[in-house]
C-alpha cells in the first residue's frame, strides 16, 4: 500500500513538472512573444527593455528561467503577471478560485441528485415508454454544446421574459461574491447551475442505468432477495451502491476537471470571472506566468479527484479494499 | 486466406441447420432491424447532404452571397418589398428580428444576420466546416490512436510503458485548455505553419482538425490498447508466429481485425464530441478562421445580436444538438450491434 503510495505521489510530481515544461516551451516557441515588451509596454526603449530582461532574469537560458518561475510560484509567491502590471498570480487565482467552486458545487448537487433519480427511474421503469424517453432527454443533455446551453438560458432569462415574474428575479449576469451578499450569490448562480448541470444529468443517469440492469442479475443480488430483504433494501444497499461505482470515479474526473478550468466556456456565457476565465484570457494575452499557475493548480486538481475517487472506490466496493 | 476459412468449414453432413455467418454481417444485420438507429443515420447523412449542397442553396435557391455584406439589399417578406436591415417590432418576445425568420427559403429563412447575410446559408457553409472538421479529426484521431495502441500492445514492455505514459502526460491536461494553447500557438503563425515541405495556413481548417484530432487521442488509445492487450497473446496470434509472420502482417492482419470493431464503435462518438470540440472552440475563437464559418463562429456571432437577432444564435445550436445527437443515438446502435455483451444485456 505505501509504495502503491509513494509511486503515486512521484507518478504525480513527474506529470506536473513535464505539463509545466511543455506549457513552458510552447510559450517560448511563439513568434512574436517577447516578454519584457508586455511588461514594458508598447513604446519602450531599447535600455529599459534591457533592464527589464536583467531584472526578470529574461536574458539567462530557459531552464534558468524555468527554474526562477517556479521558484516564485511555490517558494516566494510572488510571480507578477507580464500582461498586467503589478498583478500578483497566486492571489489573483485565489480570489478567482470562489467563482469557480460555487458555480462546480451547486451544479454537482444538481446533477447528482437528478441523475440518481433519473437513472434509476430509467431502469425501473424498464419496458415502459418512459425508460426510452428518459433516455432521448438524457442524450439532448449531452449532446448540447455547454456555450449554446448558456446562450439559450441567457435569451430566455435576460430577455423579454425577463419583465414577466418567471424570470424578474434573474440579477444581470455576472458572478457576486457569497460574503457580500448571500441572497444575489444564490439568485446569480441558479440559471448558471442548471445549465452546467444541464449538460451531466443525461450522461450520468445513462451510465447509472446501464451499471443498474447489469448489477441487477449478479448473484449477491439473488442471495440478498433470496435472504429474505425487503425489496428497498436490496435496490439501495445491494444494487444501487454497487452501480455508484462507475459513477462515483466518473464524477470525481469530471469534478475536478471543471474546477480545473473545464467550467471555462460556462464562465465565459454567464460572465462568472473564475478559474477557467482566467485561464482563457491568460491564454489569449499569452500571459505566461498567468498560464503557469492556472495550469499548475488545474493539475493539482484533477490529481486530487483522481486520488478521492480510489478512496471512494474502497469504500463502495469492498473488493478493491486494500487489506 | 479463403482456402483456408473453406477447410476449417465444419461438415456439412454433420450440423444441416446451421449456416455460417461472418460476424460483420451478423452486426449489419442487427444494426439494419434498430429503427432508432436507422433514424439517427438518416438523419445525420441528411444534414451531410445538407450542408454539401450550401453553394446550390445559397446561389439557386435563396440567391444570396452568405459571405458578402447586404446591408442595403431589399428581400420579399410576405409579397412586399422590405430592406433587409428593417427594423422589427419585437412581436416575436425573444428579443426583436428585424428579418425573422421568413421560413420562405427563397427570401431569408431563418433571417438576416447584423450585416444583411442569409442566416440559413451561412447555416449551410457553416455545416460544412463542422462536419468536415468534425469527422476528418475523427478518422485521423481514431488511426492514429490505433497505430500507437498496436504497437504499444503489441510490443508490451518497454514500448508500452513509454507510449502509455506519454498519453497520460497528453491526457492529464484538461482539454479545452490543452487545446487552447496549441490553438493559441499556432495561431501566431500568420504566414503558415510549416508541415514538412508544406505549409498550412493559419485559417486553414487543417488547424482546427490536427488540433481536436492530437487532444482526444489518448481518449481512443487506452480501450483499443486494452483491446490488444486481451488478444495479443491468443492462440491464433501464436499459430500466425509459427507460421514466420512478421511484426507488420501480426500487427496488422491477425490483431487488427480483432480490434477494429472497438475502433468504429468508437468512431461515431468521436465524430460527435470533436464536432462539440469544434464549436467550443470557435465559440472562443480559436477553432475556424475568417473568412471560413463554422457553426461554433455563427453562435459566436450571434452572441451579441443574441437579444435583437436570436435566431443567428439559435439555428446553428439546434443543427449541434441535432447532429450530435444523431451521432450518438447512432453510435449506440453501432455498439448495441457489435458487442456482444451489450446484446446479452438486453435480453438479460
Amino acid at each position: 500500500m505505501l509504495t502503491f503510495i509513494v509511486r503515486r505521489v512521484l507518478w504525480t510530481v513527474l506529470v506536473m513538472f513535464v505539463i509545466t515544461v511543455i506549457t513552458f516551451i510552447i510559450f517560448f516557441k511563439t513568434p512574436g512573444v517577447d516578454p519584457a515588451r508586455a511588461i514594458a509596454g508598447r513604446n519602450s526603449n531599447p535600455q529599459v527593455l534591457a533592464e527589464i530582461r536583467a531584472q526578470f532574469g529574461l536574458n539567462r537560458p530557459l531552464f534558468v528561467q524555468y527554474a526562477l518561475m517556479m521558484k516564485s510560484l511555490f517558494i516566494s509567491r510572488n510571480l507578477v503577471s507580464y500582461s498586467n502590471q503589478g498583478l500578483l498570480v497566486v492571489p489573483e487565482i485565489g480570489a478567482a478560485a470562489p467563482a469557480t467552486l460555487s458555480l462546480v458545487f451547486g451544479a454537482a448537487v444538481l446533477w447528482v441528485i437528478l441523475a440518481i433519480a433519473m437513472g434509476l427511474a430509467a431502469a425501473l421503469l424498464r419496458g415502459t415508454v418512459l425508460d426510452p424517453l428518459l433516455m432521448i432527454i438524457a442524450l439532448i443533455g449531452f449532446s448540447t454544446p455547454p456555450f449554446w446551453a448558456g446562450t439559450v438560458a441567457n435569451l430566455i432569462s435576460q430577455s423579454s421574459l425577463h419583465n414577466t415574474f418567471l424570470f424578474s428575479w434573474v440579477p444581470p449576469l455576472g458572478y457576486t461574491s457569497f460574503a457580500q451578499s448571500p441572497t444575489l450569490w444564490f439568485k446569480g448562480l441558479v440559471i448558471p447551475w442548471i445549465t452546467l448541470s444541464f449538460l451531466y444529468i443525461g450522461f450520468y443517469a445513462r451510465v447509472l442505468r446501464a451499471n443498474l440492469l447489469e448489477i441487477q442479475n449478479e448473484d449477491f443480488v439473488r442471495t440478498a432477495r433470496a435472504k429474505g430483504l425487503r425489496e428497498r433494501r436490496v435496490l439501495l444497499r445491494h444494487v444501487l451502491r454497487n452501480s455508484m461505482i462507475t459513477f462515483v470515479s466518473l464524477f470525481g474526473l469530471d469534478f475536478g476537471a471543471l474546477v480545473a478550468g473545464g467550467a471555462l466556456l460556462t464562465e465565459v456565457v454567464f460572465g462568472i470571472h473564475g478559474i477557467g476565465f482566467l485561464t482563457y484570457q491568460a491564454f489569449t494575452n499569452l500571459d505566461l506566468p498567468t498560464i503557469m499557475a492556472t495550469v499548475v493548480f488545474g493539475a493539482f486538481f484533477i490529481v486530487l479527484a483522481n486520488a478521492v475517487v480510489d478512496v471512494a472506490y474502497a469504500w463502495l466496493d469492498p473488493r478493491v479494499r486494500p487489506t | 486466406m479463403a482456402t483456408l476459412l473453406e477447410q476449417v468449414e465444419p461438415d456439412a453432413g454433420l450440423q444441416p441447420a446451421i449456416v455460417g455467418r461472418n460476424p460483420w454481417a451478423l452486426a449489419g444485420r442487427r444494426l439494419r432491424r434498430n429503427r432508432i438507429a436507422l433514424a439517427a443515420l438518416g438523419l445525420f447523412l441528411l444534414i451531410v447532404l445538407m450542408s454539401v449542397l450550401a453553394p446550390v442553396y445559397a446561389h439557386q435557391i435563396a440567391h444570396e452571397n452568405p459571405f458578402a455584406p447586404n446591408l442595403n439589399g431589399t428581400t420579399i417578406v410576405n409579397g412586399k418589398v422590405v430592406p433587409v436591415m428593417q427594423q422589427g417590432t419585437g412581436g416575436l418576445h425573444l428579443g426583436e428580428t428585424p428579418i425573422g425568420p421568413t421560413l420562405d427559403p427563397h427570401h431569408y429563412a431563418l433571417g438576416a444576420d447584423d450585416l444583411g447575410r442569409d442566416v440559413a446559408a451561412l447555416l449551410l457553409y457553416g455545416g460544412r466546416s463542422s462536419l468536415q472538421i468534425g469527422i476528418a479529426s475523427a478518422v485521423i484521431c481514431c488511426v492514429v490512436a490505433t497505430i500507437v495502441a498496436l504497437i504499444a500492445g503489441f510490443f508490451g514492455g518497454v514500448v508500452d510503458a513509454v507510449l502509455s505514459r506519454i498519453m497520460d502526460i497528453i491526457w492529464a491536461f484538461p482539454v479545452y485548455l490543452l487545446a487552447i494553447s496549441i490553438a493559441t500557438e499556432l495561431l501566431t503563425h500568420s504566414n503558415g505553419i510549416p508541415v514538412g515541405p508544406f505549409r498550412v495556413g493559419a485559417a486553414s481548417l487543417w488547424v482546427p482538425t490536427f488540433i481536436i484530432a492530437f487532444i482526444y487521442v489518448p481518449y481512443v488509445y487506452r480501450p483499443i490498447r486494452g483491446q490488444v492487450l486481451s488478444v495479443v497473446n491468443k492462440e491464433f496470434v501464436e499459430a500466425a508466429i509459427a507460421q514466420g509472420a512478421s511484426n507488420l502482417r501480426l500487427m496488422f492482419s491477425e490483431i487488427l481485425p480483432n480490434v477494429v470493431s472497438t475502433v468504429i464503435v468508437l468512431l461515431p462518438l468521436m465524430i460527435a464530441t470533436n464536432i462539440l470540440t469544434e464549436s467550443a472552440l470557435s465559440f472562443l475563437g480559436i477553432g475556424v478562421q475568417p473568412p471560413n464559418v463554422s457553426w461554433g463562429t455563427i453562435i459566436s456571432d450571434g452572441e451579441d445580436l443574441l437579444y435583437t437577432r436570436p435566431w443567428v444564435s439559435l439555428a446553428p445550436g439546434i443543427m449541434i444538438v441535432l447532429t450530435v445527437l444523431a451521432l450518438n443515438v447512432l453510435g449506440d446502435g453501432v455498439r448495441d450491434a457489435l458487442d456482444p455483451r451489450a446484446k446479452l444485456r438486453v435480453e438479460g
